[in-house]
């Protein structure tokens, strides 16, 4: 950068209303870098300093962090999406071919959250078998780990109640199949059934209930996603005084 | 903690022949260490940098492949028209492939309960803390419970026609044989790896396979009435 640049930036930095955002100042002293985590809402839960070797992709994949960019995308294109539907019986179809036909990149944008729901749905399985296999939920992360099995079924759940939006041959009869497993409890299956879908089938009033669900789910899910995504960060990647069992066997390493 | 002891300590010690021995660690105990002096970074810019980074790649990976790929729509909803096969999500036609042969409260109601439930309570039994192999203890105790539930599921799989989720058992089974049979000093690193998994190791392992052929089979090799079709043959 120019001189010119470095002068400016500085300014920029510098200035009042920089400073009221950043209260810590920045810098790159390790304090400004600390203070940058520790003082940040969001990022707050992360720890300071990370073990390197954590960093390295073999340790995590990055599944964790790849699960919470699929959901960045989710929330932005469904949200675009939502601009564009009716969840109404057979309005839905006709806002899909809409997409399809009128609306600028609609296509693209269905496409785009289309897939970054299935990717997730697999990142989230994916993510839950790398914890298992590197041991990421012994103590004192075991809570972790059960926060991770309710995010896995919020995921399955979430997807779910997507699936019928589209109001397709494909949405309506997949939703069919799997809601008659809720008839199969014993006792209150019939009114579990009738409570999901609004109705004894899937019509109109299950439309409604999934469009309602799905980005519901979404949001109650959000904190609770970017929480446990700065947690595993933070407890996987270790802060220093963290007392650690280390595996002794006979080729422990 | 209750073990008893399986080593003696030199009781005639001299502390001149052995002046460095400050510990014993014996072949089952962990040592606590509080302190790890390890390289370490700062998260920010090290790791949020990276992070962005891959939701970046991500995200451009995912644009293209929407540019090239569109989202399945096929005819509007008809109550009245049934498609054969009608098919769930793909992430739910491990369960509905399940359903086939069990009854719908087995298959839609008590495993999938069973299975929330049982991965839940993973960090709570110690499992898989310590990474002693399965079969490196109590040996012949352990082959023969493991003969016996590997036979007594594949009797029950067999005895319900289950086929599809047979051939995993019988690969993860055959896996567990090798490791049974495997020394931890083995030298083919396969063996090694294999004699040293613990029980915890060989059960999800076992439930990773049954998942990805279930789901696999339930995708694209279930055709009308749910009858076994090849994809590849239209």
């Amino acid at each position: 950068m120019s001189a010119k640049t470095d002068q400016l930036v500085e300014q920029v930095r510098g200035s009042r209303v920089w400073r009221s955002i950043f209260r810590s100042g920045t810098g790159n002293s390790t304090l400004h870098r600390a203070l940058a985590i520790q003082q940040n809402i969001f990022l707050h839960l992360f720890a300071t300093k990370v073990r390197k070797r954590m960093v390295r992709f073999s340790a995590t994949w990055y599944l964790g962090t790849l699960t919470l960019g699929t959901f960045f995308i989710l929330v932005i294109t469904g949200i675009l999406l939502m601009l564009y539907y009716h969840p109404s019986v057979p309005q839905a179809y006709a806002d899909m071919k809409d997409l399809q036909f009128v609306v600028s990149s609609g296509l693209f944008l269905r496409n785009l959250h289309r897939w970054s729901a299935q990717l997730m749905v697999f990142l989230v399985f994916a993510h839950m078998f790398k914890v298992f296999y590197r041991g990421a939920y012994r103590a004192p992360r075991e809570f972790n780990w059960v926060i991770g099995v309710v995010l896995l079924v919020i995921t399955l759940l979430l997807s779910y109640t997507g699936y019928l939006l589209p109001w397709d041959q494909l949405a309506f009869w997949a939703i069919t199949v799997g809601s008659n497993l809720s008839s199969a409890v014993p006792l209150v299956g019939n009114k579990i059934h009738f409570l999901l879908l609004g109705g004894n089938q899937v019509n109109a009033n299950a439309l409604l209930r999934f469009y309602v669900f799905c980005p519901l789910q979404r949001f109650s899910s959000s904190p609770f996603t970017s929480g446990v995504f700065a947690r595993t960060a933070a407890f996987t990647f270790n802060s220093r005084n963290q007392s650690r069992v280390h595996r002794t066997s006979p080729r422990s390493t | 903690m209750s073990d008893p002891k399986d080593f003696v300590a030199g009781i005639d010690s001299d502390q001149r022949r052995s002046p460095t021995r400050v510990v014993f660690v014996t072949r089952r105990t962990s040592a606590q260490v509080k302190v790890t002096q390890e390289d370490q970074v700062q998260t920010f810019p090290e790791v949020l940098f990276r992070a962005a980074l891959a939701i970046e790649l991500l995200a451009i990976a995912l644009v293209l492949f929407s540019l090239f790929f569109n989202a399945p729509l096929e005819g509007i909803a008809d109550p009245t028209h049934t498609p054969n096969p009608a098919k769930a999500p793909w992430y739910f036609l491990g369960l509905q492939e399940l359903l086939h042969y069990f009854p719908p409260v087995v298959a839609g109601v008590l495993v999938p309960t069973l299975l929330i439930l049982s991965l839940v309570v993973i960090p709570y039994f110690n499992v898989n803390i310590e990474a002693n192999g399965l079969f490196l203890r109590d040996r012949t105790k352990r082959l023969r419970l493991f003969y016996l539930t590997a036979l007594g599921m594949l009797v029950f799989l067999l005895a319900f026609k289950v086929y599809v989720a047979a051939a995993p058992t019988v690969i993860v089974a055959l896996a567990m044989i090798v490791a049974a049979y495997s020394s931890p000093e083995s030298p083919s690193r396969l063996r090694r790896y294999l004699a040293l998994k613990p029980l915890a190791y060989w059960i999800m392992t076992w439930f990773l396979f049954e998942l990805i052929v279930l789901t696999a089979v339930g995708t694209w090799f279930r055709g009308p009435g749910w009858s076994w079709v090849l994809p590849w043959r239209s």
